[in-house]
């Protein structure tokens, strides 16, 4: 109580004011609410339970990290020719040198790998020209956009001169991302299909396109895998025969549209009806009126829900290891099975699979997570 | 409309001359047919000689099983990791938002071999791990206590359900009172005397109709006790873990859509945080949760189908063993689906329910 001002009572009890020419200069906040010591007291010990919890969270972390460290890279074997010759007490990374390869690109041949790579690369812009609008040469990028998946097929599976590869060599993460990639690509396209079919006058085109969409979303994708291996034989003649990886890529598709479809409907309930009725009163057809006012609205509501379907998708692609395919998952399992390494690389071979699925993924979401955010803006 | 009919034709003219050709007729005739193939955790008394349409019972019973089990643990860890998130502890809500990135972005199956290689990796029968000698935990599962029932042990679960039944009604009374008089009831101890006290008494009087049989380490294996597969701990495990954290986003997102006005409203009034949370953030929260956690329940139930991949026989998997074995591959993905879609409906009829009861009732 130094400051004079405060003390605006006069000995005998008679208030009275006084005024000052200047402002006093602010005085620093607490010691206990600014700097670290202020962070600390805020964040981590604002009440006795909240103290109770980090010092539950800092014994939690004490106990993992510090042995996940130890295990992964102070302990571990980083040579070696076999899991007998990890003796380290960590991990056992040995098999990292000669296995990556496979967990790439399976039994794709090791002469052809740069087809995989060019293929890949070329998949940036054609993605590019797709998510942005203001890149040069956009008008001939779509169109190599669209042109792109005849390009990558003739990459992979050879033709026009490559030699060819038979899709059962394909695999590892590369068989992940080609279901993955192609799943995606169809899925959209399909499932606004779908979500139209489901809102249209026409009888026969809303009862097929509910169908499609409810028994495909009420079975486990799985089944329809195995369907994929079985019952699609039965339906086409016996002279045909459908490569095993078209017919898993068909199944993938059919079913991430379904999602896909509910998602947009979604998406297109959220679009008012003037929208409709102005632009038929304008006389676009129905086509065009989907095309350049109702589609680009509704998508743009229906971002997240689409990226995260994609995100299920990418993940769901392991489940051809199910039905004997061999991606990364169905080589991880072939590397812990293999007599050489049996029982030293269990959790080093799930580390790295994970890790590949988690930065691709996670990369998805925090892409729709940004788009989301500059979407809100514009609305607002 | 031409091109659909014709493709319909094509479809349906290739499949009755495949049919022919391997010499299979349409029809669900083989449920009747016996199953030479053993279930090795059931929920109901079957054998290698009962009937495939028995089979198709116990796979259907063991994803039941492992659905509910899911759904119950999947709730519980969501509803903690959302509010954790949540938590101005800075290195609690870290630790949750690590835990729900990384389980959400890794392949479900990858997670379930994870635990299904976690739990084979576990000591064998000879070396068991002991929990308090209470449950006992080995590669060949987990062997927990099991209940022995005698005479009058129906007693004393009819005196456990009328203890629930009466508990709920008295807590109807107390909130009624409370509303009428703004006089309070202890409704949840007094209920919780009431659900343990009644079968307790129950137990007394009858001269302790219920026993347990607890397992125990003999020379080479556990004797006493019930078994739980490996397959069955890892799936569950997995399912709980992998769902928890996308519930754990739904709950988060739900709690964020209370108006901050309610928090600060509620503090005015003096409520503690912990009533405050359970009194009057969760109730508004759980109306924009409910829908889409009905739709993780299901997704829940559909994925619990990948235990085919560790061998834990659900419907998939014991459907796929009699598809090999008779070759009707229609029927039987005909009856995935239909007890699938039986299994959806149900589900969201319950959660339909549940959802009305709790939606916002305006005045």
């Amino acid at each position: 109580m130094s400051d004079p001002a405060a003390d605006s009572r006069a000995p005998d009890g008679r208030s009275f004011h006084r005024s000052r020419a200047q402002m006093l200069p602010a005085r620093p906040a607490p010691a206990t609410t600014i700097g670290v010591l202020g962070w600390l007291r805020a964040n981590l010990f604002s009440s006795w339970f909240n103290a109770a919890l980090t010092v539950a969270a800092l014994l939690l972390l004490w106990r993992t990290v510090p042995p996940f460290l130890n295990w992964a890279l102070f302990d571990a074997d980083f040579t070696g020719a076999t899991g007998a010759e990890c003796t380290a007490p960590g991990a056992c990374w040995a098999w990292l040198d000669q296995r990556i390869d496979q967990f790439l690109y399976g039994f794709y041949p090791a002469e052809a790998y740069w087809r995989v790579n060019v293929a890949l690369l070329l998949l940036i812009p054609a993605v590019a020209y797709v998510l942005f609008d203001r890149l040069p040469y956009a008008r001939y990028g779509r169109w190599y956009s669209l042109a792109y998946p005849v390009i990558a097929a003739v990459l992979l599976v050879g033709g026009f001169g490559l030699e060819t590869v038979p899709t059962d060599e394909f695999g590892g993460f590369m068989l992940n991302v080609v279901a993955g990639t192609a799943g995606i690509a169809l899925s959209l396209p399909i499932g606004i299909l779908l979500a139209l079919g489901r809102r249209s006058r026409l009888p026969i085109v809303r009862m097929a396109s509910i169908g499609f969409i409810e028994v495909i979303r009420g079975v486990p994708l799985i089944t329809l895998l195995f369907v994929a291996l079985i019952i699609l034989q039965l339906f086409l003649p016996p002279s045909m025969s459908l490569d095993r990886l078209v017919r898993v890529m068909v199944m993938i598709t059919a079913f991430s549209s379904a999602y896909m479809a509910e998602v947009i409907r979604g998406g297109l309930q959220a679009i008012p009806n003037g929208q409709f009725e102005a632009a038929q009163a304008v006389g676009l057809s129905y086509w065009k009126m989907m095309r350049l006012i109702v589609l680009p609205q509704a998508l743009k509501i229906a971002i997240p829900g689409i990226v995260n379907t994609f995100i299920g998708l990418f993940k769901d692609t392991t489940l051809v290891v199910t039905i004997g395919l061999f991606d990364i998952l169905g080589h991880v399992r072939l590397l812990q099975t293999n007599p050489d390494w049996i029982g030293k690389v269990d959790y080093e071979t799930f580390l790295i699979a994970a890790l590949f699925f988690f930065v691709i993924c996670l990369s998805m979401s925090r892409y729709s997570i940004n788009l989301e955010k500059r979407l809100d803006t514009t609305r607002r | 409309m031409l091109g659909a009919a014709l493709a319909i034709a094509f479809i349906a003219s290739n499949t009755i001359a495949n049919l022919q050709q391997r010499g299979l007729a349409f029809g669900y005739g083989f449920l009747f047919d016996t199953a030479a193939f053993d279930i090795n955790q059931r929920l109901i008394p079957y054998s290698s000689t009962s009937t495939y349409g028995r089979a198709f019972l116990a796979g259907g019973l063991n994803t039941v099983l492992v659905a509910a089990l899911g759904i119950v643990a999947a709730t519980v860890v969501g509803f903690v990791a959302g509010v954790l998130r949540l938590s101005s502890n800075f290195l609690i809500s870290r630790i949750v938002t690590f835990y729900v990135e990384f389980t959400r972005n890794v392949p479900l199956l990858l997670q379930i071999i994870f635990w299904w290689v976690i739990m084979l990796a576990l000591p064998r029968v000879r070396d068991t791990i002991s929990i308090g000698d209470f449950a006992f935990l080995n590669n060949r599962g987990v062997r927990l206590p099991a209940p022995i029932l005698a005479d009058g042990a129906a007693f004393v679960l009819i005196a456990l359900a009328a203890g629930a039944v009466a508990a709920v009604f008295l807590a109807r009374w107390a909130r009624r009172r409370q509303d009428a008089t703004g006089r309070k009831f202890p409704a949840g101890w007094t209920g919780l005397g009431l659900i343990a006290g009644l079968p307790l008494a129950a137990f007394f009087a009858l001269g302790r109709p219920v026993g347990l049989d607890v397992p125990v380490t003999g020379r080479f294996n556990l004797q006493g006790g019930f078994n739980v597969t490996p397959e069955l701990v890892a799936l569950w495990i997995a399912l709980a873990t992998y769902t928890g954290a996308f519930i754990s986003e739904i709950v988060r997102a739900g709690i964020l859509s209370v108006g901050k006005g309610q928090t600060e409203a509620a503090g005015a009034l003096g409520l503690p945080a912990g009533l405050t949370l359970r009194r009057i953030v969760l109730p508004q929260a759980l109306r924009t949760i409910i829908p889409p956690l009905t739709s993780q329940y299901l997704n829940l139930t559909k994925n619990s189908s990948l235990a085919v991949a560790i061998g834990y026989q659900d419907l998939v998997s014991v459907g796929n063993t009699i598809l090999n074995q008779s070759g009707q591959a229609l029927e039987v993905i005909s009856i995935y689906m239909i007890i699938y879609l039986c299994l959806s409906l149900l589900t969201s009829l319950f959660m339909n329910w549940y959802n009305r009861r709790i939606a916002l009732v305006e005045r």
